[in-house]
């Protein structure tokens, strides 16, 4: 296919048969028995894993790679990028639900779950004394400090918010084709992803090692973990999703009007900024 | 109109890779369309198996064909297999195969991320089989065995099938997530010029409010998945009283999920119904804007009323009350629907093919299912039919009786359009009243065995549950035994046996698939039709 007849017939464009995606699905399957064996205790389920990763960073490079080719030699116009951009909007639609349900659970176990086993009638329940209280390890847990969230918290809410307004100076750099600025912010903001990284980690490492706080430390502990951690996650996604497309436009890849993955990041990136305020207001500070 | 109907030799045919290779790297939305059929029939029988399984270990009392560890794997994964491998898929399939074609596009908007969705599935079934085959070798003790609805603190102490099961979810998960996406972007992107939203075949609204119920529900149970996992193997306490969790957050994670669940399986089976029932009726769809309504208030509705299956866990009674009301609410959108297709019906100049016969069984089965779904939302009452074999009866009725009724009314419906040939009618009739026998005699004991107070999921009985139990279980041998009619039928159309069937293969059928070629040529709509 060549792009002049999809420019001109108002063709749509259906890639060529690719072995990528099946190849990425086996390989999230090697990656899933190797995991699930391994959590039992079969150590052979490592080394399982570890192929199936290697596999999936393989699969994802070259179908990536696909479609920044496609994309380079033209093939997509304004009707295949509203695809790609009503796809994105509903794939971060999806991630929303996903974190909307963490924080339903925070908001069930705070309101619901550990006042009701606080109020069992006392003939009846084996903790007589447990009493309500938020954060709680439990009636059986072990008692923890909580980060403060005027430290390292506040610090790392700023450096997200800086980052979003850095990757939107970027934005507004290359539609203006000005290279050297554009290159400067997006730096930027990996630089300020990757440092709030670096202080998320210290912050969990001091967690465990001074604060007692740990995903056993009962429903507080479970749900700080898996909210930060999951934020903590797509962050790095993120920061690697980014790098990309800082290496992408120092080889010159993208133009003032075209440029729909450097959008899609940095959507992703507003996101994963958003949810970070959600956090800071109702895991760490209330 | 018709010179847009042609395979315009496609850009890349010459390359396109042959035999397995063809299926592993597919863009094409008709051969993924198709992989999502025949994974979905594999399943289907895979699932059957099991079902009958469960009903030689039932057929009569102290019956030790398995023992109760193994009865409770094969109850699980009959549950999981149907709704994920068997019912899922196959609708996916018909969206996949039917929606490019019926609003004038050239294919899925995202066609490489359409394969992933496909091939996603296969490795999530050998992950939540693979715990059988590892038993043999010594591992673990075979898989999940919670039942399908994996409760906590069950779930949390289960073996290694439990784990297996959870990353099969995670499976399962991304592939709907990932086909849910693409639906709705190839709606609203892909459609032919003049195709506005409500003028859209009612199949394809059904798949679109089948979307976004996906999106909006299946991260829900992903996310309870690793909540589960992490308190299985990394010390949390999610699940558990004495860290402060709560084993009934298991349930209300599952149920938000599982309710919409229901409609995402009835959805796409209730466009396939407003497709068929105009076609043998010879009258237009009656009350197509209420029934566009009607999907988005069953919609709206259903993810609101998760808690009416839990009405024995413990609740608060305004809890209850709240989820007795709002999901006796839903039969009133679903009443429309109903009411929608018998009008359809009503005075046409009615035709009994087989796609009809199912179609109209569908409405009977389905009807069954609603009506003894209103007895369980109660709240009252549910206390005693719940957990019984009343529940067993009332949801395969609503979810064989309307779902994979309507499924096969759809495989009828399109056979002769995907392969070019006639089915069998003679066969097809046959295949219609021996489910409907078989399916009756298997079920409808059941809810007297509900009613006297038989509990589900347990490998033996009372004596007194002996005769219904054996109707039962030789209903359930009818049932499957007629399911190798379809089978059979779908080899031969596909073989090529059989009359071939015009473009429009039924006299009253109207619509864009109708008018390309049976079948149609591997890629349709390159140039998009204007509709008027």
């Amino acid at each position: 296919m060549s792009a002049n007849t999809a420019a001109t017939t108002r063709r749509y464009f259906v890639p060529k048969p690719s072995p990528y995606p099946a190849l990425l699905s086996f390989a999230i399957m090697l990656l899933a028995i190797g995991l699930a064996l391994r959590v039992n205790g079969y150590p052979a389920g490592q080394w399982i894993a570890w192929v199936g990763l290697a596999s999936i960073v393989f699969a994802l490079v070259r179908w990536l790679g696909n479609v920044i080719g496609e994309s380079e030699g033209g093939f997509y116009h304004k009707w295949e990028d509203r695809s790609f951009r009503l796809g994105m909007i509903w794939f971060i639609i999806s991630e929303v639900v996903l974190f909307a349900t963490l924080f339903g659970v925070l908001f069930y176990e705070r309101n619901v779950s550990v006042p009701w086993l606080a109020s069992l009638d006392t003939h009846f329940t084996p903790w007589p004394h447990f009493a309500d209280a938020w954060p709680t390890a439990g009636p059986l847990g072990k008692s923890f400090a909580t980060v403060n969230p005027w430290r390292i918290p506040a610090l790392n809410t700023l450096l997200l918010l800086s980052s979003g307004a850095t990757v939107t100076r970027a934005h507004h750099w290359l539609k203006h084709d000005r290279r050297g600025a554009l290159i400067f912010w997006l730096a930027a903001t990996i630089l300020l992803g990757v440092i709030f990284l670096v202080l998320q980690a210290n912050e969990f490492y001091e967690a465990y090692t001074e604060l007692g706080l740990t995903l056993g430390s009962g429903v507080y502990g479970a749900t700080f973990f898996a909210l930060t951690g999951l934020h903590g996650f797509h962050v790095t996604v993120g920061v690697v999703m980014l790098t990309a497309i800082l290496v992408r436009i120092v080889r010159g890849h993208f133009d003032p009007s075209h440029h729909f993955a450097f959008e899609a990041v940095s959507w992703y990136w507003h996101f994963v900024d958003v949810v970070w305020m959600l956090l800071f207001v109702f895991v760490y500070w209330l | 109109m018709s010179s847009a109907i042609t395979d315009l030799g496609h850009h890349h045919a010459h390359d396109e890779p042959k035999g397995l290779a063809r299926w592993l790297t597919t863009t094409n939305h008709k051969d993924i369309g198709i992989l999502y059929m025949l994974f979905g029939l594999t399943m289907f029988l895979l699932g059957g198996v099991f079902a009958e399984l469960i009903r030689v270990q039932l057929i009569h009392p102290a019956n030790h064909l398995v023992t109760p560890e193994v009865y409770n794997q094969i109850i699980t994964l009959h549950g999981l297999v149907m709704v994920f491998g068997a019912l899922m898929p196959v609708t996916a399939g018909f969206a996949n195969y039917l929606i490019p074609m019926m609003i004038g596009a050239p294919d899925m908007a995202l066609p490489r991320l359409n394969n992933w969705g496909f091939w996603l599935l296969p490795p999530a079934a050998i992950v939540l089989v693979l715990p059988f085959i590892l038993k043999l070798f010594g591992i673990g003790n075979g898989p999940v065995d919670t039942g399908w609805t994996m409760y906590a603190p069950l779930s949390v102490q289960g073996g290694l099938g439990v784990d297996f099961a959870i990353f099969a979810i995670f499976l399962l998960g991304a592939s709907s997530l990932m086909a849910s996406i693409n639906i709705v972007v190839t709606i609203f992107n892909l459609r032919a010029p003049g195709m506005a939203l409500m003028k859209m075949p009612l199949f394809v609204w059904s798949w679109l409010m089948t979307s976004f119920l996906l999106i909006a529900v299946f991260p829900a149970l992903i996310a309870g998945s690793a909540m589960l996992l992490a308190d299985r193997h990394f010390g949390t306490h999610f699940f558990s009283a004495a860290g402060g969790g709560d084993p009934v957050l298991w349930e209300h994670l599952f149920w938000f999920f599982g309710h919409p669940e229901v409609y995402i399986l009835l959805f796409p089976t209730a466009g396939i119904l407003s497709q068929i029932l105009p076609t043998f009726a010879r009258k237009p769809i009656f009350g197509y804007r209420a029934q566009v309504y009607s999907y988005w208030a069953i919609a709206a509705l259903s993810v609101v009323v998760w808690a009416h299956h839990m009405f024995t866990s413990g609740m608060p009674v305004a809890g209850q009350l709240y989820f007795m009301y709002s999901t006796m609410l839903i039969s009133v959108p679903l009443a429309i629907l109903f009411f929608c297709w018998l009008a359809t019906i009503w005075k046409g100049s009615l035709t009994f093919e087989t796609p009809m016969l199912f179609a109209l069984g569908y409405i009977v089965l389905f009807g069954i299912g609603g009506l003894t779904g209103l007895v369980l939302a109660d709240a009252v009452a549910d206390q005693q039919y719940h957990n019984s074999f009343f529940l067993v009866a009332h949801f395969h009725y609503a979810l064989f009786g309307g779902p994979i009724m309507g499924v096969i009314a759809g495989v009828y419906y399109w056979l002769p359009k995907i392969t070019g040939r006639m089915y069998s009618e003679r066969l097809g009739k046959l295949h219609f009243w021996l489910t409907m026998i078989g399916f009756n005699i298997t079920f409808m004991s059941q809810f007297f065995l509900g009613v006297a107070g038989m509990p589900r999921r347990i490998p033996d009985y009372a004596l007194q549950f002996a005769p219904l139990n054996l109707v039962s279980s030789l209903g359930a041998f009818l049932l499957g035994a007629a399911q190798l009619i379809l089978v059979y039928n779908i080899a031969r159309a596909w073989a090529g046996y059989g009359q071939p069937a015009t473009s429009q293969v039924w006299e009253g059928a109207h619509g864009l698939e109708f008018t390309l070629p049976s079948p149609p040529p591997h890629h349709t709509f390159d140039e998009q039709p204007v509709i008027a």
